[in-house]
């Protein structure tokens, strides 16, 4: 359902990132570059409060024209951006709060896995099989 | 060659050897037979064997001595303790071990005892003779202890003959270290274990060279790799050649543990396949684990940190990417912790792993760290019986949340049980009719045929009635209906007229199905009492008549007697004067054709009674406004009848109700108007009476029953049986409305299940 699936360190570098394998990966790449700005925006919009009262889920980032963009933040300053195909007019706003539900819960998993250093590239089969199972397209 | 100086042991073991090989007993052991089993035994590459073969002269003299057996005897434990293959070795080498053999239980036997032990105190019993008891291998463990120092150190040159040939196989050389590691603890345990591998010992034994105690050998076999990681493990600063090349550590921890995992990592492999599961954690490899584990974390039901396992796996070297995917698998609970059985499970994946295995994707079940309620077992680590990891402790879990697991993990019991929470069990939908209902009707019409059986039957009907939702009108109709089936089968011993009340019974309910709510009787006038039942009766009959019910003998003639009503009251009326005419009236009553043309004498005034009649019966059906005119007439005039049977008993109207009656009757015209009325508002009051073959039989009775009755009544008497008769007719008439109602719940009940069968029918076709 997720066309793209990213997780991007507090640094705004990439921990993770895995897109459904079609031509022009790149594309999705930037997508999830340029919705950063979009998170760091709707961040700072209440930066003032305290960080608590910031609700982890962004919702839609942006919507090109083919694609919509969501948006996760932790309370980690770790950001999880997911591309959507337009054309999955079934996919609902619960069915993304659910998927970057378990992207988070996955996360921490690998977090506290004691050989992961923070900053590492995410390389946990376990993460990896949780993000294929978001991404198959339900057919 | 040489003189070859063997020590006590050595001497002793070989000459055993050397016995059992010698099969002629003739001092000389051909090369071949047993001598073959045993070089092969020895588990040393053949290149090896031949080696020890033209070096102890055999190949010169063609067979093998006792000496040249001794000395291939003695060069193969030089060979199997690393030291080069020289005729000097056999001497020079101090203290050599005895040889191993593998590939038979004494082998095995011998190996327990040449094995260490978790401690780190090297046992290093050696004696891998066939014959010689385990008991030899034991005297030998300080000797052996110091061996594998020595080897060890000399293990470099061992290093280019074994790496060579040996297979990329390591395991199974190691639960031959594992297995003395394991004799040592326990003497008898050990050979259990051995005892089921020991065929399997054999396939190894080729591609597996024996490896002692020396870890020269084994380093040199396929499992290097584990060997020292283990050695890393110990604590031991890792050497720099991870693969093949013997840790520099000479402690003789470092050696038991080397041999430990070696053994483990081989202990897995004859798990594997002895029992299929390469995944399952044998006695000796937990026993290791849980003191590995103490290490860390001396209190057994602790966690270990991860900071601390990171450490402690590190040691094995094993990359990063892959120790972290074997935290992934370990850690069941996803705490960031080690239990005991996480840990175990961790350090058997990272044993798995260096001997080659692939790490699995997901934690074979037998890693998996049971729930406390699962496992009796109080397995603490140090227990030397322990079954295996599959028997892991049930506390293993106790400080973390043992819900965790079940929650994130897939549990067979815990899947077992919300898969039994989960199903949900289908309604059966009954598709078949009511079989209560069946009873019913079968009691019913078992009832006809029987007095008894009508109070069954009528149980059965009120439950029926009740099922119906119809009010306690109907629950009054079903408990009248008892008294009056009895009253009715008290009164009728006639079994035809049972047959005809249940036979009309059956027409009634099912033709009458909009007659609901029966109202309670009305309080009857006394002479409109029996005249209301005769009419009602008559009413029953033709609607019976008008019903589908042909079987019913009374029905048709509800037509003939038309034409003859005229006459009929004449006779009727006539009739109560005489007698015979009453017992005639009682014996035709049942029958109820000389009745209709009675009533039908009366059709006229019926016609002004049928108006408001019908105007009554609204709700009733077509065939009732039709039919309830010539019931009327047919009650009025069967009531007239009884009427008449009633002021005949009475002599002269005593009673008022006769005597209503008798009123009604004489004038014959005006008179049975109002009675009529009366009689039919009755009827109409009782509109659910649809049992006409009950009244008919209630009617019947209660002539019949009146002869009976002692001429000599008073007018309380007639009075009080007037009553009776009105109650039990009250109650035939609500037991027949019941009877329909309890006919249209059935038809009804039939029509359901066609629908539903239909519906059935259709529904696979809506899938398409």
């Amino acid at each position: 359902m997720a066309v793209c699936v990213a997780v991007i360190a507090k640094e705004n570098y990439p921990l993770y990132i895995r897109s459904v394998p079609t031509e022009n990966e790149l594309k999705f790449h930037y997508m999830v570059h340029t919705s950063l700005d979009v998170v760091d925006e709707k961040i700072s919009a209440m930066g003032k409060a305290l960080v608590d009262q910031r609700e982890l889920y962004l919702g839609l980032l942006y919507p090109t024209e083919d694609y919509k963009v969501y948006g996760y933040v932790t309370n980690s300053r770790v950001k999880f951006v997911m591309v959507v195909d337009s054309s999955n007019t079934a996919l609902r706003d619960n069915e993304i709060r659910s998927m970057f539900r378990k992207l988070h819960s996955s996360y921490t998993d690998v977090m506290c896995n004691p050989f992961y250093n923070p900053g590492d590239r995410i390389q946990s089969r376990a993460f990896d099989s949780m993000v294929t199972s978001m991404m198959i397209q339900v057919c | 060659m040489e003189g070859l100086t063997l020590s006590d042991a050595e001497q002793k073991y070989y000459a055993d050897l050397f016995s059992y090989c010698d099969v002629d007993s003739t001092k000389k052991v051909a090369a071949n037979g047993r001598v073959l089993e045993l070089f092969r035994a020895a588990q040393l590459p053949h290149e090896v064997v031949v080696q020890i073969k033209e070096l102890c002269g055999a190949k010169r003299l063609g067979y093998f001595g006792r000496s040249q057996f001794y000395i291939a005897l003695k060069l193969v434990a030089v060979a199997q303790s690393g030291f080069p293959l020289r005729v000097e070795s056999i001497n020079t080498v101090k203290d050599l071990p005895l040889p191993r053999f593998v590939a038979s239980k004494n082998e095995q036997e011998s190996r327990h005892t040449a094995s260490y032990s978790s401690d780190s105190e090297n046992q290093g019993s050696y004696s891998g003779v066939i014959p010689p008891p385990p008991g030899r291998g034991q005297v030998k463990k300080g000797s052996v202890g110091h061996d594998t120092v020595q080897p060890r150190t000399s293990a470099d040159q061992q290093e280019p003959v074994s790496p060579v040939v040996s297979p990329q196989q390591s395991p199974p050389t190691s639960p031959h270290t594992w297995r003395k590691h394991n004799r040592h603890p326990s003497g008898g345990n050990s050979e259990r274990p051995l005892a089921g591998p020991g065929p399997f010992w054999s396939p190894f034994s080729e591609t597996q060279p024996v490896s002692s105690a020396g870890d020269a050998v084994w380093a040199g076999h396929s499992p290097p790799p584990p060997q020292e990681n283990w050695v890393s493990f110990a604590d031991t600063p890792p050497t720099s050649a991870l693969l093949a090349m013997h840790p520099a550590s000479v402690q003789d921890q470092t050696t038991v543990r080397t041999v430990a995992s070696a053994t483990t990592a081989n202990e897995i492999r004859r798990q594997s396949s002895s029992y299929d599961d390469p995944w399952k954690i044998t006695d000796e490899q937990r026993q290791y684990y849980v003191n590995q584990f103490k290490t860390i974390q001396p209190d057994l039901n602790g966690f270990i940190p991860g900071s601390a396992a990171k450490e402690f796996f590190t040691k094995s070297k094993l990359p990063i990417l892959e120790l972290s995917h074997i935290w992934e698998l370990s850690d069941f609970d996803k705490d960031g912790a080690l239990t005991l059985d996480e840990f175990c499970a961790a350090f058997h994946l990272v044993v798995a792993r260096k001997n080659g295995y692939d790490l699995p994707e997901k934690l074979p079940e037998s890693l998996m760290p049971k729930l406390i309620d699962l496992e009796d077992s109080a397995d603490v680590g140090d227990q030397p019986g322990e079954v295996g990891y599959s028997g892991s402790p049930a506390e293993a879990p106790p400080s973390k949340s043992p819900s965790m697991p079940s929650l994130n993990q897939t549990w067979p019991e815990l899947n077992q049980s919300s898969e039994d929470t989960a199903i949900v069990h289908p309604v059966p939908i009954r598709m078949t009719p009511s079989k209560i209902h069946m009873q019913e009707m079968e009691l019913k019409r078992a009832g006809s045929d029987h007095t008894n059986p009508t109070s069954p039957l009528l149980v059965k009907t009120s439950d029926l009635s009740e099922e119906n939702k119809i009010n306690s009108s109907v629950k009054f109709a079903s408990g009248n209906t008892v008294d009056g089936y009895s009253s009715s089968d008290s009164f009728t011993s006639d079994p035809e007229q049972i047959g005809n009340n249940v036979t009309h019974q059956r027409s009634h309910s099912g033709t009458s199905p909009d007659n609901t709510a029966p109202p309670p009787p009305p309080p009857r006038p006394q002479p409109s009492h029996s005249r209301s039942s005769s009419l009602d009766m008559n009413r029953t009959f033709t609607v019976t008549t008008g019903q589908q019910q042909a079987g019913v003998v009374a029905h048709p003639p509800a037509v003939p007697p038309r034409p003859q009503p005229s006459q009929a009251p004449g006779p009727v009326v006539h009739r109560p004067v005489d007698a015979d005419g009453l017992i005639t009236h009682t014996s035709t009553s049942p029958q109820q054709i000389p009745e209709q043309p009675n009533f039908a004498d009366f059709s006229q005034f019926e016609v002004f009674a049928a108006s408001n009649v019908n105007e009554q019966q609204d709700d009733e059906t077509e065939k009732h406004p039709e039919v309830s005119t010539v019931e009327k007439a047919s009650d009025s005039a069967s009531s007239l009848r009884v009427a008449k049977t009633d002021s005949k008993i009475e002599e002269k109207t005593a009673a008022s109700a006769p005597t209503n009656v008798s009123k009604g009757t004489t004038p014959l015209a005006p008179p049975p108007k109002p009675v009529r009325r009366r009689l039919k508002s009755e009827d109409e009051l009782r509109p659910e009476v649809d049992e006409h073959t009950q009244k008919t039989g209630v009617l019947a009775a209660v002539l019949a029953s009146q002869p009976s009755i002692p001429r000599s009544v008073g007018k309380d008497k007639k009075a009080i049986q007037a009553s009776i008769r009105r109650n039990k007719e009250t109650n035939t008439v609500l037991a027949r409305l019941n009877s329909e109602l309890q006919q249209q719940l059935k038809d009804v009940l039939e029509e359901r299940i066609s629908l539903e069968v239909q519906l059935e029918q259709l529904r696979p076709f809506s899938h398409l």
